[in-house]
Order: structure tokens, then sequence, then C-alpha cells
């Protein structure tokens, strides 16, 4: 069964869209995401592949509405909790616990 | 979580917040953030791959073994698929007067690093990975590559362990120039394949 991220010939999707002189990163964020995500491969509380189908087990619409660096978040968050590293709870920014 | 409904600084927030309980589970230590995404940025630039493709124009037995077995080859030039995570298995494919080449990751990002650096947001889309692959035609056009309807398109599909560069076609008028003045007429978008240089 394939996955949302098989988009490999799906149809309805728009024009691709350049955007000149574009940056590495857009925000500071998405640089910290990348570099949490090589820590924690490099101590091997996750690898590659797991990363990776964390990603592609993401719901299809939060999948699509989610920005490249936003699904590598949520498959951070979603790897430190099912490897016992923090609770969704400790996870969360006191903002989200208030329903932020 | 869909991103959408979080402004910027909700997101920032959430991953300084993961970031700090890292550091205080000592999974992370005091500026290796840092210290990563400065090794990231200095990995791989478009002038990697741009002096691999003008040594393979002015040196048809480079350009031989580069097609052949691009691990080795680029590894003439100093460069090496080894220093991610993983070590890639690349190939090279070269445009000519009747073939052209273009490179896209379907399933994810899978991108040459080492050689193209990071990369541009369109080739991670949805858009982009959907349609390159049903409609290569309409969009390089989209792209501003018209291409005659007799040349053929290669569409190359990375995966985890593969990685693919396109070697563009010399443009004419080019027999006077060095390598390096060689060098300096490719793009990014020539090596993935949506730019004829």
């Amino acid at each position: 069964m394939s996955r949302i991220n098989d988009v490999g010939g799906m149809v309805g999707f728009p024009a691709v869209v350049e955007e000149p002189d574009e940056p590495a990163f857009h925000a500071d964020w998405e640089a910290h995401v990348l570099a949490l995500n090589a820590a924690l491969i490099r101590r091997g509380v996750y690898n590659l592949d797991e990363f990776r189908d964390a990603i592609e087990r993401m719901p299809p619409d939060t999948y699509l509405s989610s920005s490249y660096y936003e699904k590598w978040f949520t498959a951070i968050t979603t790897l430190l909790v099912e490897k016992g590293i923090a609770t969704p709870e400790e996870l969360a920014t006191p903002e989200e616990l208030a329903g932020g | 979580m869909s991103g959408n409904h979080h402004g910027s600084s909700a997101i920032s927030e959430r991953v300084r917040h993961v970031e700090a309980l890292l550091e205080a589970r000592g999974l992370v230590d005091e500026g290796e953030v840092d210290r990563r995404i400065d090794e990231f940025l200095a990995g791989g630039s478009p002038a990697n791959g741009a002096r691999i493709t003008a040594r393979a124009w002015v040196d048809p037995d480079f350009r031989d073994r580069l097609l052949a077995d691009a691990n080795a080859a680029i590894r003439e030039v100093g460069l090496s698929m080894a220093g991610g995570l993983q070590e890639q298995r690349l190939k090279v494919v070269a445009n000519t007067e009747d073939e052209h080449n273009v490179v896209v990751c379907t399933l994810c990002s899978c991108y040459p690093i080492a050689l193209l650096g990071p990369s541009p947001a369109w080739y991670k889309s949805e858009a982009y990975r959907s349609r390159v692959v049903r409609d290569p035609r309409g969009v390089l056009a989209e792209f501003g590559l018209e291409l005659p309807t007799t040349t053929r398109i290669s569409v190359w599909d990375a995966s985890a362990e593969s990685r693919y560069v396109v070697v563009p076609r010399r443009p004419e008028g080019t027999d006077g120039m060095s390598e390096e003045q060689l060098a300096g007429l490719v793009t990014r978008k020539g090596l993935i394949g949506t730019a004829a240089v």
C-alpha cells in the first residue's frame, strides 16, 4: 500500500514554483531541526530509515499541509515519544499544554 | 500538529523547547547544534557539481570514468559521497543531442548534497515530485527549458541509497574557455536537469 509521500505521478498538484535567491533555510528554527535530527541519529536514538518512516506515516492531511522542516520536526517528536525519550507532555510548550 | 495552523514564532518556540529538553537529557551537547548547522552548510555546493562537469567536458577519459563509476571518479577530484549519514551510490548521467536527463526524488527529497549543497524548495515540493515523472516535458517548459519533441527525456528517481547528477551539454562557442571558466557556466538547475546548462 502506498503512503501519502509516494506522490510520483499523482495528479492535482499545481505548477512548480521557484524562489529566486532562495536561502538554505527560511528561518533559524529550520536549521535547528536539521541539526537536532543529525545529533539524534549520530547518537543512535533512531536511524535514518526510522526517521524517513516517521515522516512517511504522517496522516495525509498533515503531511500535505506541513512545510518540509515541519514534517521533520513532527517525525523527530514522534520518534522521541516512541523511543521513550520524552512524553508528549514534556515535548509540548507551556502554551500548547494550555491549549494554545 | 498541522504546521499551517501555527505561526512561524509558534513552531520556533516548540523547536527551542525540544532542543532545551534534549540538552538537559544529554542527547545534544552545548554548541552542537550550531556546529552541525555549519557542517551542513559547508558540506557541499553546486560549485562541486560544476567542477565535475567542466572536467568531463574537457577530458573525455574522465567523462567515461564518471559515467561508468561516479563514486570512484569524483574521488579523483577530491570529492566523496561518504560525508553524510551514510555513503550514497552516485550515478552521473550525461545529456546528449538526443537525450535529456532530469532528476527527482518522488518519495521525499533525496539529493546529492555533497555535489550540489542544500536542495531548493521546489525540488522537495509535492508539485515537482508528482508532476515531473508524469509530464517531464511540461514541467521543464515551466522552468523555461523547451526541448525539441525529438529529444528523449529520462527521469531519474533518487532513493535513500542512490543519488543522481546530470552533466549538461557543453554550450556552443566555448572552445577557447578554461576548465575554470567552463565550470562558471554550470548552474544548480543544469546539474538537476531543469535547465540546459
